[in-house]
């Protein structure tokens, strides 16, 4: 299996963005914005398209049109805070516009499948430095938020009380969380961007009530359904964001019962 | 020592005046239940001691200095909101979460912030509930880690909002008296608001009744009269005193079990 390069590629690719998404998933989930970050996604969608449009990679696309997106999504903060309608009507919105680019852009057709639901056998190895780079980025940003995103998420008025920001912090995090899913629709796609950052995290979060475990476990179950979804895939020839999905559906409805 | 000074403060949420050239002088070391009708400005008259609501008019000063966001000598307990309640973090963890909890970095208590977590635990009796998830916590023992939390960094000033809510008469009664012993054992200044008197009978030393943007303060009979409350509720209030209890009236109808049976359906 490894002696393919596409295979090596897959297993590094899948590696670093499932421990990004295992980790910021765990804030999310935390946080309650987990439908944030399914919207997020489906806006990267227009932008993946788009650029394909004018002519620049789609992965840029994505990170620029999500993080557009987050920034949004934190400066209007409180306002939208439980707005489900307002990002739903966005999702959709960003959804159309993709379908647009795409119309004018016929040749990308093709490619279509690959956005909405992941590619990781065709991770190349300039792909790989990029997903190397945004992950890191993630990560120490994330490092350098922690603490007062900790104490934002769980007691707002005191943390604003105590001198946080809470509009800067929830701005950065969102952000965080953009370049997050960027990574992710590389491995599973636009529309399953769920499957890595949200279902590993909620399972670690039933599963440990400390905050140092959850985060681990959470990086730990996200690399295990990653992994293991490529090695299914590969033994199958079925697709392997398939495989993730249902990895990630079975360890959470495992995590349940307690 | 002046705890909390107000001169002439008026603050005003949006086009709605909350408070309006309210005065108002509290001493140090005094147990002072805050109460008054739904939106009469109990929460809004914490926020702007802690700085995160500005004045329109006047000047509000906490231990002498002028109020201000991140002042460490101001400990708070806003009101419960759900997602606390459905937490699955550790008690510990959720104390912790406080700590330092302004400054950038990674979260994790280093061991000078250990032991005071350990210190604020042990002082509400909150030890054995550290290792228990939030959300298998009862109504009760949540208030003890939330007091927890507020004693971190050992405010001189407590401001507490609502700590009674949704809690049965009896942990009503244990949480009254556990915060009356430590505004005693550590010598603090404590806000406490409710909607009904009766559970902070006896361990309070005043009243601040707020109603109508207006303000009163000092002892419950002096503040808790038909003149004065009729005042602030801007309409003919009486008080029935039975048995050692306060209603507060409106022709026949209990102004402060109507709000707090209000607020418990929310």
């Amino acid at each position: 299996m490894l002696t393919y390069d596409f295979m090596v590629n897959a297993f590094l690719a899948s590696g670093i963005v499932a421990v990004v998404a295992g980790i910021v998933g765990y804030f999310l989930v935390l946080r309650g914005q987990t439908f944030a970050g399914h919207a997020l996604s489906h806006v990267g969608f227009a932008g993946a398209t788009g650029a394909v449009l004018v002519g620049l990679p789609p992965l840029w696309g994505l990170v620029v049109f999500t993080v557009g997106a987050g920034l949004g999504m934190g400066v209007l903060g409180e306002r939208l805070s439980g707005r489900d309608v307002a990002i739903g009507i966005i999702l959709s919105l960003s959804m159309g516009l993709g379908l647009l680019f795409l119309h004018f852009y016929t040749a990308y057709a093709t490619q279509v499948t690959a956005l909405l639901f992941g590619n990781v056998l065709g991770v190349d190895s300039e792909t790989l430095w990029t997903l190397l780079l945004l992950g890191a980025v993630s990560l120490a940003a994330l490092a350098v938020i922690a603490r007062p995103l900790l104490f934002a998420s769980i007691q707002p008025e005191l943390a604003e009380a105590k001198g946080v920001s809470l509009q800067l912090v929830s701005l950065l995090f969102l952000a965080i969380v953009a370049l997050t899913v960027a990574e992710c629709t590389q491995i599973v796609g636009v529309l399953l961007v769920f499957t890595l950052m949200v279902g590993p995290a909620a399972a670690a979060g039933r599963w440990t009530s400390r905050l140092g475990r959850g985060v681990v476990l959470a990086a730990i179950l996200a690399l295990a359904e990653a992994w293991t979804g490529v090695t299914l895939a590969y033994y199958t020839d079925w697709p392997t964001s398939f495989w993730i999905t249902a990895l990630s559906a079975a360890v959470y409805f495992a995590s349940l019962p307690r | 020592m002046t705890a909390v000074e107000f001169e002439r403060v008026t603050v005003s949420l949006g086009s709605r005046v909350v408070l309006s050239e309210v005065s108002l002088r509290l001493e140090d070391g005094e147990f002072i239940g805050v109460l008054g009708p739904n939106g009469s400005g109990k929460t809004t008259l914490m926020r702007a001691i802690l700085g995160l609501v500005k004045p329109s008019a006047g000047s509000i000063k906490v231990l002498g200095k002028p109020a201000r966001r991140g002042n460490p000598a101001a400990g708070y307990m806003p009101q419960q909101r759900q997602s606390v309640r459905s937490l699955r973090l550790s008690g510990w963890d959720f104390v912790a979460s406080a700590v330092n909890g302004h400054k950038w970095g990674l979260p994790g208590a280093r061991a000078a912030e250990r032991k005071e977590i350990d210190w604020a635990l042990a002082t509400v009796g909150a030890r054995d509930l550290a290792r228990r998830p939030l959300s298998e916590t009862s109504g009760g023992e949540r208030q003890r880690l939330l007091l927890a939390q507020c004693l971190l960094g050992r405010p001189r000033l407590l401001l507490l909002d609502e700590p009674l809510l949704n809690l049965d008469p009896h942990h009503q009664r244990v949480v009254v008296q556990l915060v009356r012993q430590l505004q005693k054992e550590l010598a603090m200044t404590v806000l406490f608001s409710a909607h009904e008197i009766n559970p902070l009978l006896g361990a309070l030393d005043k009243v601040l009744y707020l109603g109508g943007g207006r303000a009163a303060l000092g002892g419950v009979d002096e503040v808790i009269t038909g003149p004065v409350l009729s005042r602030l509720y801007g309409s003919e209030i009486e008080v029935v005193r039975i048995g050692g209890r306060i209603f507060v009236m409106s022709g026949a109808h209990d102004l402060e079990k109507s709000e707090h049976r209000h607020d418990a359906h929310l």
